[in-house]
């Protein structure tokens, strides 16, 4: 390994080092606003190496990675996201407060959440990276890992929090089976293709012409039922809610974006160095997934009554969405810088408000308590005891319902415009009845915000919302503003992040 | 330049109103009537200095022109022609209406109703002046948000369920017609390979007569829902109702001719053959509103529903002109739209100033009140009158016109259009036998209309008998380019003159 080419792995590096400094840390007696501060530092130093690594790429550093602008913009943005979740993250561990069960052991546990909320960013960048299936695997269960923890992180350290164990299980059997399903998959390409490099395996595919032999199509088939479980797309679904539910309000931010948003990052790349979706077979039954996942996802919503499952199932449909992007990308009527810069949009707009809609749970939120703010009727009246919250979260949601002036209507209308050009109606009917359906469940989030505050919810009032946190939301608010009525600059900067991947 | 300012001066007053009412500054209503009055100043000063510029045959003023987003070829293109300056006129007006409707009614959060009030009439004004596309559909949507919030918020015992349902109605239908949008700009674009969302370009594009006829069903449903048509009007009987005053009076005073405008102003010029091919749909679903709307009214027990009933009747009377397809009927459709505006604000109005006085609007609880409320029972006869179609009156030229035009192109159905003649009368007397005549209730006390009543209604009866008796004041000013573009008509030539002049600010 040359110069270059640490240096183009810096980004990696630098997390890697953050996760066993912070363990080092651990060791000794330090406050949890320590540890905070650490991780934060890794994450913006991890930040500053992309900057250097960014004058090199496209570098490829062993036959597992390669660096190149794409991975560093995805990078940037897990990296980013890493970087809120740790911001909020800070407060809301530490109304864990009284509850602990052995207080003395408090700065300890919250070590360990830093290093596996590091671990799981890390994983998160080796799957952007990767442009092999070892790396593949590898970044998929170094991330996959560190959520199951994650996901039950409170379990034992607050009786109360049953749930979260109940959804860390859970989290870990589906998770363990899709990845095994995953590696039959791999397997079975690696037999027809004997290679595991994606595009060495696109070369030969093309060539050999066989779009349709039963292995490849099988092996493919369970590949990607292995990436829409993690993607949760319809019919690989049914963990999120319960997962979303049952998470820490701050980890449940980052299974959301991180998990979600590298995973489709990996499977645009993937389906374009391999050309996985020139199967017919393929293609269809991917379009079917997504149809499914943006009807079902907004269907279900509507009959829950908890935020994070309507959040949850909102998310299953908004990666339905963006699957759409993708499949105009595969029929190769698109060019394929209209895909990127579609998908690279949206996945921005998702996690912007994504992390700004969590942020404002995590915030009324304490670890705590059994569970967080997270009943619909808790948040009757909120705008009236405080308005600021109330008022991000309600652009938080219009924008998840697409509403112009914020960042998810550009978001929606990049979607509008690639199925246009390929001319995928069926999908695009999908696309508006599935929006019109999520008004619904947006919008009486909204509403119930709005209405009168009755007496008994007074005592769930946020007494004080720290600085920080306000100071978070509201430049995540600003973000969503801006980049909805000024995308332009933010397009060129993914415009500049396209591959020659032909 | 004027009309940015314009909609700038709203969007920032509605800002201001509120944080000055949080603040304790200032009155939210009075702060609202000064930021109105001066928007409506700032249209007739501009509007009487402007320089034109002569595009596609018709003349626009007060033109405004920055790129916007440039990934897509999306402008600020902001100009009007005459009948966007009407609507713009007519919109800022029932705007002070509105505030002055609901003076009393508003009680809790002022600042935040009249923010709200406020980025809705912006929204509006966006949508008289927008002439990107894109740029159309943003203040299409812009101006349903705060709407919905003054439904939902402050609103009567079932609002949530109407906003609710006025939103999805209106946003999914704004879909397809985003769909449409997108798909006309493709084409435009695989023509001439340019991408761009402006309006005059897009006159322009060839299209194919299934394509076209598709893409014109988009922009017409969400037209349509607006406007309302009959079959996708269900929306509007509980969104009038539900609403505040002043919720009503904009919802059923502007808001509907949103969807009227965005017929004559896109559905139409940009499709003319699909619209040619689909005029007798159209004019026959316009003949079923009349009828429809008409027939429920009379079978109202609530004063603001049979009101809202009217207004679909009264619409129907829009879409049959425009479909007519010549100046007769637009010019009709045009003046239909004011004189509905007025009437059916005055009409609201009247309910709700019913309503905070008995609070009821059970039309079979009210009874005998001439004799107590002598004033109020003058004006809400005057207006009844006018929505029936008295001569002299704004409402009968607009009829008048809409059915001399649609009996040119169609006569059967102009025929059965002619019922709504003599429907109307019944359910307009209805209103003033039921409220002001019969027994009087003794239990129910009722104060007289009051100077701000009179003023508001009074100003309100002197445009509607203005209009009835010098109707060639706005006809003038909308005529010219209201002939629709004739498929044939020569379009680029002045085409890339007018985009030239229109790049600069023209005033």
């Amino acid at each position: 390994m040359n110069q270059i080419e640490l240096i183009a792995l810096s980004p990696v590096l630098f997390v890697t080092a953050s996760a066993v400094g912070l363990m080092l840390l651990a060791a000794f007696k330090v406050k949890p606003i320590v540890l905070n501060g650490f991780t934060l530092l890794g994450l913006v130093a991890t930040l500053a190496a992309m900057l250097w690594a960014d004058n090199l790429a496209p570098v490829q550093v062993t036959p597992l990675l390669i660096v190149d602008r794409f991975a560093l913009f995805y990078s940037a943005l897990i990296v980013l996201a890493g970087m809120v979740v740790t911001l909020l993250s800070g407060r809301y561990l530490h109304s864990l407060g009284l509850h602990v069960v052995q207080p003395g052991r408090q700065a300890h546990l919250s070590a360990e959440y830093y290093v596996l909320l590091l671990t799981a960013v890390l994983g998160a960048m080796v799957l952007v990276c990767s442009r092999h299936f070892a790396a593949l695997f590898l970044g998929l269960e170094l991330l996959g890992v560190s959520l199951y923890v994650l996901v039950a992180y409170l379990a034992p350290l607050s009786e109360q929090r049953a749930a979260s164990l109940e959804a860390g299980m859970k989290y870990l059997i589906l998770s363990g089976v899709a990845s095994a399903i995953l590696l039959f998959g791999v397997a079975l390409l690696y037999a027809e293709f004997g290679t595991l490099e994606y595009s060495r395996l696109g070369e030969i595919w093309s060539v050999s012409g066989s779009h349709n032999s039963k292995i490849v199509v099988a092996g493919l088939a369970l590949l990607l039922s292995g990436i829409c479980f993690k993607l949760s797309l319809v019919p690989f679904h049914m963990w999120t809610p319960d997962v979303y539910e049952g998470a820490p309000v701050t980890v449940t931010a980052l299974v959301a974006t991180v998990s979600k948003g590298a995973v489709f990052a990996l499977l645009l790349r993937l389906v374009f160095e391999t050309g996985a979706f020139s199967s017919s077979a393929i293609m269809s039954v991917m379009a079917v997934i997504a149809i499914a996942s943006m009807l079902i996802g907004n269907l279900l919503a509507l009959l829950q009554r908890n935020v994070k499952r309507i959040l949850a199932y909102s998310s299953i449909a908004h990666i339905g969405y963006l699957l759409v992007v993708l499949l105009a990308g595969a029929n190769r009527q698109t060019a394929i810088d209209l895909i990127n810069e579609a998908a690279g949009f949206y996945l921005v707009a998702y996690f912007v408000m994504t992390l700004g809609a969590f942020g404002v749970i995590s915030v009324l939120s304490r670890a705590g308590n059994a569970c967080d703010q997270d009943q619909l009727a808790e948040y009757r009246g909120l705008f009236w005891r405080a308005p600021g919250m109330a008022l991000i979260l309600t652009a938080m949601l219009l924008s998840l319902a697409g509403i112009p002036l914020t960042v998810g209507f550009i978001g929606k209308f990049y979607v509008v415009v690639v199925g246009v050009q390929a001319m995928m109606w069926l999908l695009l009917g999908a696309l508006v009845l599935g929006s019109a359906i999520g008004l619904f469940y947006y919008l009486r989030f909204v509403v119930v915000m709005f209405m009168p505050a009755e007496r008994e919810s007074a005592k769930t009032e946020p007494r004080f919302v720290a600085p920080g946190d306000r100071l978070v939301l509201s430049a995540l608010l600003v973000l969503l503003l801006w980049l909805g009525v000024f995308p332009d600059p933010l397009v060129r900067f993914i415009q500049s992040t396209t591959l020659g991947w032909f | 330049m004027m009309l940015i300012l314009l909609i700038m001066l709203l969007f920032v007053g509605g800002l201001l109103v509120w944080l000055a009412d949080r603040a304790r500054l200032a009155d939210a209503r009075w702060l609202t009537l000064i930021l109105l009055g001066c928007g409506l100043g700032l249209l007739l000063f501009g509007y009487a200095n402007a320089g034109s510029v002569e595009v596609v045959g018709r003349q626009w003023y007060l033109g405004y022109h920055i790129p916007w987003i440039q990934r897509f070829g999306i402008n600020l293109t902001l100009a009007v022609d005459g009948l966007g300056f009407v609507m713009v006129l007519l919109t800022l007006f029932l705007g002070l209406v509105a505030v002055l409707s609901s003076w009393r009614e508003i009680e809790h959060s002022r600042g935040f109703f009249h923010f709200n009030l406020l980025w809705t009439l912006a929204g509006v004004v966006g949508v008289f002046t927008a002439l990107d596309l894109f740029l159309f559909f943003v203040f299409w949507e812009v101006m349903l948000v705060p709407m919905y919030f003054i439904i939902a918020i402050w609103g009567h015992e079932n609002r949530t369920y109407a906003a609710l349902k006025f939103f999805i109605f209106t946003q999914a239908s704004g879909l397809l017609m985003l769909l449409a949008i997108v798909g006309l700009v493709y084409y435009q674009y695989q023509a001439s390979g340019i991408l761009t969302f402006n309006y005059f370009v897009l006159l322009d594009t060839p299209l194919t007569a299934q394509v076209g006829y598709w893409l014109m069903l988009g922009f017409f449903i969400a037209f349509a829902v607006k406007l309302p048509a009959v079959l996708v009007h269900s929306w509007l009987p509980d969104a009038h109702t539900q609403a505040p005053t002043a919720g009503s009076v904009i919802l059923a005073g502007v808001l509907l001719k949103t969807g009227a405008y965005g017929i004559i102003r896109f559905v139409v010029p940009l499709f003319p053959e699909a619209s040619a091919q689909f005029a007798s749909l159209a004019m026959a679903l316009g003949v079923g509103s009349i009828i429809y709307g008409a027939a429920l009214a009379f079978a109202q027990t609530d004063l603001k529903r049979l009101i809202a009933y009217t207004s679909i009747s009264h619409m129907g009377f829009v879409l049959l002109g425009v479909y007519a397809g010549n100046e007769e009927g637009l010019q009709g459709a045009v003046m239909t739209m004011l004189a509905h505006g007025m009437t059916s604000a005055a009409l609201f109005a009247f309910a709700g100033a019913i309503q905070q006085r008995i609070h009821t609007r059970d039309m079979r609880q009210m009874g005998g009140f001439w004799t107590r409320a002598p004033r109020l029972g003058a004006w809400v006869l005057f207006f009844s009158v006018a929505a029936l179609g008295m001569p002299g009156l704004a409402n009968f030229v607009g009829e008048f016109l809409v059915l001399i035009g649609a009996f040119k192109a169609n006569a059967w159905i102009t025929v059965a259009a002619c019922a709504g003649l003599i429907l109307a009368p019944v359910y307009s007397l209805l209103v003033i036998q039921k409220v002001f005549h019969g027994e009087p209730q003794p239990e129910r006390q009722l104060t007289d209309a009051g100077t701000r009543e009179v003023v508001m209604l009074g100003m309100m009866a002197v445009i509607t008998v203005v209009l009835g008796l010098f109707p060639h004041l706005i006809l003038d000013l909308v005529s010219g380019g209201l002939s629709l573009l004739p498929p044939d008509a020569p379009v680029s030539g002045d085409l890339s003159v007018g985009l030239g002049l229109l790049q600069e600010p023209i005033n």
